[in-house]
């Protein structure tokens, strides 16, 4: 890779990437993660060279199709040169993309540690494992950044980007490693489980499991036979524990390393803007690097511009007049004076309210306590995402020089 | 239904992608029915502070407090609930915090999809039947609900409990629950999108889902943030003709430099509403389902002022 700063701190996001090999785009919901860290790829690997793999958890359908994702499943593939070329692009390195397949990344996880094929088996046949892994996002969590891990481990890219998948709280899934490693390896599981290994069979009945206080209360609560479902499951997937445990315990190292930056996308709104706060404020505590800040969908600063306030002021108060003087002109459009006028005055009212907007954004951004070292702003566009070019538009605006 | 009769419903989910307001539209939903003379329990699932927050109130916990004349808030606390029902319904007594219990809670939780789903919709639904037998302190509940990608598991916890579970008493007790939760006449699940390209097509595929997979009545989809169309179509074109090269000249000699900006931000303006116009008609287009909009506010301040807002933008959509 090259652009590497000769020395300190990164200033621009094109610094910041070239020492890195894991970004993990995070935010709450509708700030503009995916498209941001999908930018962001785009913009290393035309930038900085080297294969960069942009790894996503669910793309707006078009952006998926611009980005060649379409129908595929946990497999990598490479964006067509073809496709980077029409958008005028000479890129110097070459743009991968993944979409996460969560049940697939499940099944794969649990192939890979379970003991032999047959308590692999009985486990992805389990309907416990099967509801677990289909039907609950929060499985999300941890499954992300397992993947991120393998992908890693596999050394075939310079720089993974990752989007994060939507959490109840922004900073949920930094927790899922620890959990996962905490869950398995618990005296809890050991607890509930007990039963079945006492007697070292499976088939051991419930003689001890109704002895205990806990199990009276949730055998009333759960019934017994929903309770016996849980622990057969567990005492399998607990075969797993030791290769489990190691692993979580190594992707939390990994995003704990110095070669992965964390950049926190947010909109310049009340609500995003706290949890972005909340969240730099984690990841700092916590030692996580934080890299980079990013402002999306933000206004133009011209419409805090003191001549557009004068200028909309006119137009609202002397619409009259100006619009006659707009009548001399040849334009049968402007001939109506008072369409004009009417025109004028709509003009000045929408500048009017999109700078009341464009304040509070102002206010919000002076208030940011502390920020990282790279803060970018993107402006918003008017059309959606959902094409190279679009996402060129973001990508100019992220790795603008400082 | 016509979204007219939406305060009729004892039960109201508001449920929709993260960020797109569904926590201001539950309190405004929630200051309306007060309006009405109802008295509200609204319920925060997230339990992340933004329901008090509408109402510059500080945060609430299990138990309800008044946020707003009429309206209790409470945040859900699924151990609290835990609690609850093994008292009241279990008749186990529960001295003191769950302790190894609670632990014992999330790890089942891990392990088995849906209990703390249904401890969550429990709960609510609790809170519902209490109200339509006049037990309550209240007339109907307002749900700021788990967003899209949780809901569908939260609404379906009670039949997913009872796929799972052959016997024992959470399979007789979650069966009230979803008789509940199913009658059209009681409960109404609404979603609130923005006119933009994720927000509604995750609408989109949270209806074909909900009507698929749980048994629930759909309510409305709510659009909030919709921006004012600025011209008819003959006022379009002069405002074309006002952005070509000698007009804009004649601008900003009457107007100064700054004329340039006001353009530009009007033409944005537009721009923005006719990408999220072609949004709005793919929803329209496809959810069946009634479509009440609440215009983008321009306004510097959040809370209580803007939830008042919200709340009259909703009524007059309702026809109060």
């Amino acid at each position: 890779m090259s652009a590497r700063p000769a020395s300190g701190r990164s200033t621009t996001l094109e610094q910041l990437f070239a020492t890195k090999e894991i970004v993990v785009c995070c935010g709450s919901g509708g700030v503009g993660k995916t498209s941001v860290a999908a930018a962001a790829a785009l913009g290393a690997a035309t930038r900085l060279g080297g294969k960069t793999l942009v790894l996503t958890i669910d793309p707006a359908r078009r952006l998926a199709t611009a980005l060649g994702l379409d129908g595929i499943g946990n497999e990598a593939h490479r964006v067509p040169p073809e496709v980077l070329k029409t958008a005028g692009l000479e890129p110097r390195g070459e743009l991968w993309a993944a979409m996460l397949d969560t049940k697939q990344s499940w099944d794969d996880l649990v192939r890979r540690h379970a003991r032999d094929p047959e308590t692999a088996y009985r486990i992805l046949e389990n309907r416990l494992y099967t509801n677990l892994t289909a039907r609950f996002v929060q499985s999300h969590d941890y499954i992300a950044m397992e993947r991120l891990f393998e992908i890693h481990a596999s050394g075939e890219y310079d720089l993974i980007v990752v989007d994060t998948p939507p959490t109840r709280n922004a900073v949920d899934f930094l927790d899922a490693p620890a959990r996962m490693a905490e869950f398995f390896g618990g005296r809890l599981l050991r607890w509930l489980t007990l039963p079945y290994r006492v007697g070292g069979k499976r088939s051991v009945k419930m003689i001890n499991f109704a002895s205990r206080p806990f199990y009276q209360v949730a055998d009333r609560v759960l019934g017994s036979k929903f309770l016996e479902d849980i622990a057969e499951f567990f005492l399998n997937f607990q075969s797993m524990y030791e290769g489990f445990v190691e692993r979580a315990q190594s992707v939390e190292r990994l995003l704990h390393d110095r070669r992965t930056t964390f950049a926190v996308v947010t909109t310049l709104e009340a609500a995003p803007l706290y949890e972005a706060e909340h969240f730099c404020a984690v990841l700092r505590d916590r030692e996580f690097h934080l890299g980079a800040l990013v402002l999306n969908k933000t206004l133009p600063d011209t419409l805090l511009d003191p001549e557009g306030a004068a200028a909309s002021a006119a137009f609202a108060d002397r619409a009259g007049p100006i619009a006659d003087a707009l009548a001399a002109l040849p334009d049968h459009a402007l001939a109506d004076t008072a369409r004009t006028a009417r025109v004028l005055r709509t003009v000045a009212e929408s500048y009017a309210n999109f700078s009341v907007v464009a304040m509070r954004e102002a206010e919000l951004r002076a208030e940011l306590a502390r920020v990282p070292d790279v803060v970018v702003r993107v402006p918003g566009f008017e059309h959606d995402i959902s094409d190279i070019a679009s996402l060129l538009e973001i990508c100019d605006a992220l790795f603008v020089d400082s | 239904m016509s979204g007219a009769d939406l305060l009729d419903r004892r039960c109201l989910f508001f449920t929709g992608k993260g960020g797109v307001g569904k926590s201001t539209m539950a309190a405004a939903t929630a200051l309306l029915a007060a309006r009405t003379g109802r008295r509200v329990l609204l319920i925060e699932v997230d339990a992340k502070g933004d329901i008090p927050a509408q109402f510059e109130q500080k945060a609430v916990g299990f138990t309800p407090r008044e946020v707003y004349p009429g309206v209790h808030a409470m945040a859900m606390d699924t151990e609290a609930s835990l609690r609850e029902y093994l008292r009241v319904s279990m008749r186990v007594p529960v001295i003191g915090r769950l302790g190894p219990l609670a632990k014992v809670l999330d790890f089942v939780a891990t392990a088995a999809p849906g209990v703390k789903e249904i401890l969550t919709i429990g709960k609510i639904m609790w809170e519902v039947r209490e109200a339509i037998e006049g037990r309550a302190e209240h007339d109907i509940v307002v749900v700021d609900a788990a967003a899209t990608g949780h809901i569908v598991a939260q609404l379906g916890a009670a039949d997913a409990i009872q796929e799972l579970v052959d016997v024992g008493p959470l399979r007789d007790q979650t069966r009230w629950v979803s008789e509940l939760l199913g009658d059209p006449d009681v409960t109404a699940v609404n979603i609130v999108t923005t006119p933009e390209e994720m927000p509604v097509t995750e609408t989109i595929e949270l209806v074909a889902r909900l009507r698929a997979e749980v048994d629930v009545p759909l309510g409305v989809v709510i659009v909030n943030r919709v921006l004012p169309e600025l011209f008819t179509r003959s006022d379009e074109e002069t405002f074309e003709a006002l952005r070509r090269p000698e007009a804009t000249e004649v601008l900003v000699s009457q107007a100064g430099r700054g004329a340039v900006e006001v353009l530009d931000a009007a033409r944005l303006a537009v721009s923005l509403r006719r990408t999220r116009a072609v949004h709005l008609d793919e929803l329209r287009e496809t959810v069946e389902l009634p479509l009440l909009y609440v215009p983008y506010l321009f306004v510097r301040d959040h809370g209580l002022r803007v939830t008042r807002m919200v709340a009259d933008a909703l009524g007059a959509e309702l026809g109060h």
